[in-house]
């Protein structure tokens, strides 16, 4: 890869021309992740100058989808990190069982692989009847492909063994069928799933959950924007209700952490006060 | 090793290894002085499944704090840091840690080229990168930024390694300052240190 033909001035460049022009606001990112992104698109997509990347970026908005959607990182698989899944298992989905009703909200949901994990386990714990999944994501390519429910055939395997090591008892191949290389999830599953573009640097609450589930986002944002957003899950959830982070994401030194408790080495809180 | 003075006083020590590079590791460790000037952080590559427990392992092997980098995090002088498995782990221009879950780099996550180079950015001539025993081109390009940004590269000797791959991929990349046999490489940080001690001083 070459390195760095795109420097920090560059890039201050790039982010303000794109929130004067479309509204995105990347300035709070954490720098060194961005920075790489950029560089590996500019080299990617063959451009020979920084002023035709600019320019290109500035006047194709047909391109501005492909920026977004490569600068910011949409790599996810289903049930990662299984054994926090076993924990939203054993642990979070048997309270949730008691709310009449169960709203679920996956901010920064990618094309949605662990959307569709949380499906399989609210339909394997009797849960799915009575919840709403919201899938967001700031990117509209992604969500669209997270909607069709499609995903490679060749990760399956993986997959199938992450299901299993989250307690998952079932036949996993059960939940979708295969055609040429790639497979189609159960149509039921996607049912109860809610896919809307929302940008957690600039759009707000929109309703009250029981369970938040950011994970592997925070980890893009700089402090001071991932304390808005703190801020913004605490307004979204219920009393009581639960927010679950990455496995290297903590709740641990923000303002609102004194109002909720870890309540698993896994990387979930829940709201106290 | 070098009878010279250092060109620049030493910000950081960044330290990769692939296939065959954990015993190495170890006996790096097992050499380190107590108090060492700067911060020293070894990627390696492994299975996700094989967590904390490396940095316990090499925790056992040093007085010096081990410790798994976390997100956000100030690198601080005499702390040995790992990268996590399974994420790339950056440095910020702040001189604190970041982590990224994007594609694989040379099929690993963390890559070493990840860090090297972000090093190389916040650091420059500051900047010392060691790349060990590896069956994988991954930390060649890292320590030719390195190199380009006047930092100092050094590789085990590829005669010496387990898997000779990954430093012959460095050394016909680009300049190595040093090449190290298995026991100096734990004392060529000693002497790193020392000398950035006079830097201070």
């Amino acid at each position: 890869m070459e390195y760095n033909v795109i420097q920090d001035n560059d890039i201050e460049i790039l982010l303000n021309d794109l929130y004067e022009i479309y509204g995105y606001d990347f300035t709070d990112y954490s720098k060194a992740s961005l920075k790489r992104r950029i560089n590996r698109l500019f080299t990617l997509d063959r451009f020979l100058s920084f002023a035709e990347f600019r320019y290109r970026l500035k006047f194709d908005p047909s391109y501005l989808k492909r920026f977004v959607e490569q600068i910011t990182v949409t790599v996810t698989e289903m049930f990662r990190d299984p054994l926090f899944y076993k924990a939203l298992r054993e642990e979070v989905l048997p309270v949730l069982g008691t709310y009449p009703f169960i709203r679920i909200w996956h901010a920064g949901c990618s094309t949605g692989e662990e959307v569709y994990s949380m499906a399989i386990l609210l339909q394997e714990a009797n849960l799915f009847h009575k919840s709403l999944l919201y899938a967001t994501d700031i990117n509209p390519e992604v969500l669209e492909r997270a909607r069709k429910g499609i995903f490679p055939l060749s990760h399956m395997k993986h997959y199938s063994e992450n299901y299993i090591l989250a307690g998952g008892k079932k036949d996993f191949s059960s939940y979708y069928t295969a055609s040429y290389d790639k497979v189609i999830f159960e149509e039921s599953l996607s049912k109860k799933m809610i896919f809307s573009t929302h940008n957690l640097v600039s759009d707000r609450s929109f309703n009250e959950f029981q369970l938040i589930l950011c994970r592997n986002v925070l980890i893009y944002f700089d402090k001071d924007l991932q304390a808005r957003v703190f801020d913004l899950f605490e307004e979204s959830l219920e009393n009581l209700g639960y927010l679950a982070l990455g496995s290297k994401e903590t709740l641990r030194f923000s303002t609102i952490s004194s109002r909720f408790k870890q309540i698993n080495k896994e990387k979930i809180w829940r709201k106290i006060a | 090793m070098a009878e010279n003075r250092l060109s620049s006083k030493v910000s950081i020590v960044v330290i990769g290894g692939s296939a065959g590079s954990l015993d190495i590791i170890l006996n790096m460790l097992d050499r380190l002085e107590a108090t060492i000037s700067f911060p020293i952080v070894i990627v390696v590559h492994r299975k996700a499944s094989f967590d904390s427990s490396l940095t316990d392992l090499l925790a056992l092997r040093t007085l010096l704090a081990v410790k798994e980098a976390e997100e956000k995090e100030k690198l601080s002088a005499g702390v040995v840091y790992v990268a996590p498995a399974d994420y790339h782990l950056l440095i910020e221009k702040d001189g604190t840690f970041s982590l990224d879950y994007s594609e694989r780099l040379h099929y690993s996550r963390p890559a070493i080229d990840a860090t090297f180079e972000t090093a190389a950015e916040v650091y420059g001539p500051g900047t010392v990168g060691i790349l060990l025993s590896g069956a994988n081109a991954d930390g060649a390009n890292g320590l030719k930024v390195i190199h380009e940004v006047g930092g100092l590269t050094a590789i085990q000797d590829p005669e010496m390694a387990e898997v000779a791959y990954m430093p012959r991929q460095a050394l016909a990349k680009t300049t190595i300052d040093y090449i190290l046999h298995n026991e100096e490489v734990g004392l060529f940080i000693n002497m790193l240190s020392q000398e950035s001690r006079f830097y201070s001083a």
